[in-house]
């Protein structure tokens, strides 16, 4: 099975996050991780769903997701032509002897510190998964107290739009 | 597949006006009317001239405009799921949108059966259901159910009404959405003061669906390819499905089938959009199908499958269906193709669009000399439907044999009547032995298999083609379950015929315990013959229907004929039939079709015959 990152754009009206994620959960796919917002139209909503599938079980539920009514358009962001990126929220154990060896660490990250408590810091770092799962791997040690991931939101690349451009393949 | 997709997605696409009866009045001008008279309005715009329905606490203010109302009946069930079923009755005999309405809780979900039975079979059906006051909802109030959630997978789309402004673009929209593309159930809750509640009316509104765009017109590439495959094919065999039907595409199919000179197969759906007795016609594939059927899509080369969706009970086993075919496949909606088997050939597209296109296509293959001999393989077929015709044999203790009392139904009855099934022996063998020469004529539930299917969907077919005689084929089990609506055929004038095959079992059940569970029949009988209860003669009189009864051969034929006199009156006869009789042929559930019995232990001698 392979990760696979899918941008829907659904009419932005109530209901269709069960809709979309009922769809999944009928079919047995377990969504990694899954964002939402309005687009630059405020009619339009952008989901970014990343799952692990196989292309044909993919391909059937990408179908299924093209029936919704509200759903408009799906395109799959391949990861080497898309931007993608997730928030991380993290708060550290940082009492005073090793307070500067974790602002290093942030530092090196490009995170930054958003909460100081006498004791901890609090840090935002965005990235790919792959550099946020290296951030809290260096983290680790100092003690997590506690942390909170965005899904993935992602873009193409290039000056090429999906949400008015012809039709990319949809990922279907 | 891809769909189109809206180019400019920012833009509401292409504002939509609904198609109105133009014979019914067509306000232009702004109104001010409650929702309850919103809705009965709009429902008059859009052509719907019969609801089912029963009223209740949160529906109820859309009871009294109907009371009003020229232009829509309203026929007064005795069961919600009578409703949704007559609904589908109506829509299958039609091709109309069939409408039910039930109230909030208890009343929509007793559609739920019906909604998936509709969506199953993709059956053109709205729902309409009252619901809770909009400040109720989600505080678990008196009669609150959250029926939107519930049939989000059942539904082809459902709307939870927020105001009486939205109410004629939501209905137009249902109406739009169920009866276009794949058409499917679209569930429409209201809450109560949304009918209560006075709000403007305009007529017609605008749709606003700017992701839902069916493809009707299939690509012509891919149709010119699937010419150059059936120009090639030394086994075609057409593969029908009920998009057949749905498509309104029988006259063309008809037309393919002679120029190509493939054999035809019709799904259970499908019985009826090709005629059985064109020689062309080797009857229905699958679990019960002829064997001819089963053995021409097992050694095929070449599947011509259309409207159809290559269910488990047509393949058997996947992996061992059709083994050596190559598989042009077309149905409307693009998440079929490819969902069980690869198809060669995708085609996206309403089944007339894509057979007329077809036909043009495979003129011009022929045209250019590329018309196959189909002589060899018609011979194999002639040889093996010679051999193993569909038949049945006599009772040996003497009862009266249901596949017999079904037989002599189609015959006396005929073709241009209406059939309609419950779920089990009784349909596999009116799908068999009842000859279906037009589409539209033999409506059951295929998808969802609802037992109680027959008698509501009767009364819907009956009301909306009136001049036609319409037969429930229902057996003892399913009658008990929704029976009750002959209350309602007997006092709305609606004159069905019920044939119950009483054998006193659940007898597809039974016919599974005999060949797979040692015969131990754990909860089968019904005690319809032994206690005769009900005594379905004189329930059938309870509920103001003329009651016969037929146990021996040689009174079916009067039976029969003394039902058909009856013109008044819903007539029920309770024939009371064999109880060891059998479906045969039969795939057994999960093994390959060529396993096929063609009956109990024999097994066709195929391998012989190998092409």
């Amino acid at each position: 099975m392979a990760k696979h990152t899918l941008s829907v754009l659904v009419e932005n009206k109530p209901g269709i996050l069960a809709r979309v994620a009922g769809l999944f959960a009928r079919r047995g796919f377990n969504i990694d991780s899954l964002a939402v917002g309005e687009t630059e139209h405020p009619e339009v909503s952008r989901m970014t769903i990343v799952v692990n599938a196989d292309e044909s079980p993919l391909e059937q539920v990408t179908k299924q997701l093209n029936k919704l009514v509200q759903v408009l358009k799906i395109v799959e962001l391949d990861t080497t032509a898309s931007v993608q990126r997730e928030l991380l929220l993290v708060k550290v154990r940082a009492e005073r002897p090793v307070r500067s060896q974790v602002l290093e660490t942030v530092n090196l990250f490009r995170a930054r510190v958003v909460d100081v408590a006498a004791d901890a810091l609090t840090i935002e770092a965005t990235g790919t998964s792959e550099k946020l799962d290296a951030l809290l791997r260096d983290l680790e040690p100092f003690g997590i107290k506690e942390m909170v991931q965005s899904g993935v939101v992602a873009i193409g690349r290039g000056s090429r739009s999906i949400t008015t451009g012809p039709a990319l393949r949809a990922a279907s | 597949m891809t769909r189109p997709t809206p180019e400019v997605l920012a833009h509401r696409a292409h504002p939509t006006t609904p198609a109105a009866d133009t014979k019914k009045p067509q306000p232009s001008q702004t109104e001010l009317l409650t929702g309850a008279q919103v809705l009965v309005r709009s429902l008059e715009a859009l052509g719907a001239d019969v609801v089912f329905g029963i009223p209740g606490g949160a529906i109820l203010p859309a009871y009294d405009p109907l009371f009003d109302s020229e232009n829509v009946r309203h026929i007064l069930v005795r069961h919600e799921q009578g409703a949704g079923h007559a609904a589908t009755g109506y829509a299958q005999a039609t091709g109309k949108v069939g409408v039910c309405m039930a109230t909030s809780g208890p009343g929509a979900t007793n559609l739920v059966t019906p909604i998936a039975d509709a969506y199953m079979d993709s059956v053109a059906m709205v729902a309409i259901t009252g619901q809770v006051g909009s400040q109720s909802i989600g505080t678990d109030a008196f009669q609150e159910a959250d029926i939107a959630g519930i049939t989000l997978p059942i539904t082809k789309h459902n709307y939870l009404v927020k105001s009486g402004e939205e109410l004629p673009r939501v209905l137009a929209e249902a109406f739009h959405l169920a009866g276009t593309g794949r058409p499917g159930p679209v569930l429409v809750d209201i809450p109560k003061d949304v009918l209560q509640k006075q709000t403007t009316f305009k007529w017609p509104p605008v749709m606003e669906l700017p992701g839902y765009h069916p493809t009707l017109h299939p690509h012509g590439k891919q149709i010119r390819e699937a010419a150059r495959l059936i120009g090639a094919a030394k086994r075609p065999v057409l593969y029908v499905g009920g998009g057949v039907i749905k498509a309104h595409a029988s006259e063309v199919l008809l037309k393919l089938a002679e120029l190509t000179g493939a054999p035809v197969v019709t799904t259970l759906m499908a019985r009826g959009a090709f005629p059985d007795s064109h020689p062309q016609h080797l009857g229905m594939p699958g679990m019960h199908g002829s064997v001819a059927a089963v053995y021409a899509l097992q050694k095929s080369d070449l599947l011509i499958a259309i409207g159809a969706r290559f269910d488990d009970r047509v393949t058997g086993e996947l992996s061992t269906f059709a083994p050596n075919a190559q598989v042009i496949h077309a149905d409307i909606d693009p998440a079929e193709i490819g969902k069980n088997r690869v198809a060669d050939v995708p085609i996206v597209g309403d089944a007339k669009h894509v057979i007329e296109e077809l036909i043009a296509a495979v003129t011009a293959e022929q045209a250019a000399g590329r018309q196959p001999a189909l002589k060899d393989w018609w011979a194999t077929l002639d040889d093996i439907r010679g051999r193993y015709p569909l038949g049945y044999e006599e009772p040996s203790d003497g009862t009266l044999s249901p596949q017999y009392v079904i037989e002599r139904i189609g015959k006396i009855v005929g073709p241009d009547a209406i059939y309609t099934a419950g779920v089990g022996q009784h349909q596999m063998w009116a799908a068999q032995f009842i000859r279906y020469e037009h589409p539209a004529t033999w409506l059951n539930s295929g998808g969802l298999g609802t037992m109680g299917y027959a008698v509501p969907a009767a009364m819907g077919a009956k009301v909306g083609m009136p001049d036609k005689t319409v037969w429930a084929i229902d057996g003892d089990g399913c009658f008990q379950m929704t029976n009750q609506e002959l209350a309602t055929c007997a006092l709305e004038g609606i004159p069905i015929k019920v044939a119950v095959i009483n054998n006193g079992n659940l007898g597809m059940v039974r016919q599974w315990q005999t060949l797979f569970y040692d015969q131990r029949y754990s909860n089968t009988e019904l005690g319809t013959h032994k206690h005769r209860i009900p005594d379905f003669v004189k329930l059938a009189d309870a509920l103001g229907c003329v009651g016969l009864r037929c146990e021996t051969k040689r009174d079916v034929d009067a039976t029969i004929e003394a039902a058909m006199k009856v013109t008044d009156q819903p007539v029920v006869v309770d024939f009371v039939v064999g109880k060891d009789a059998m479906v045969w042929p039969m795939v057994a559930a999960g093994t390959s079709n060529d396993e096929i019995m063609f009956a109990r232990g024999v097994r066709p001698a195929f391998d012989q015959d190998d092409v």
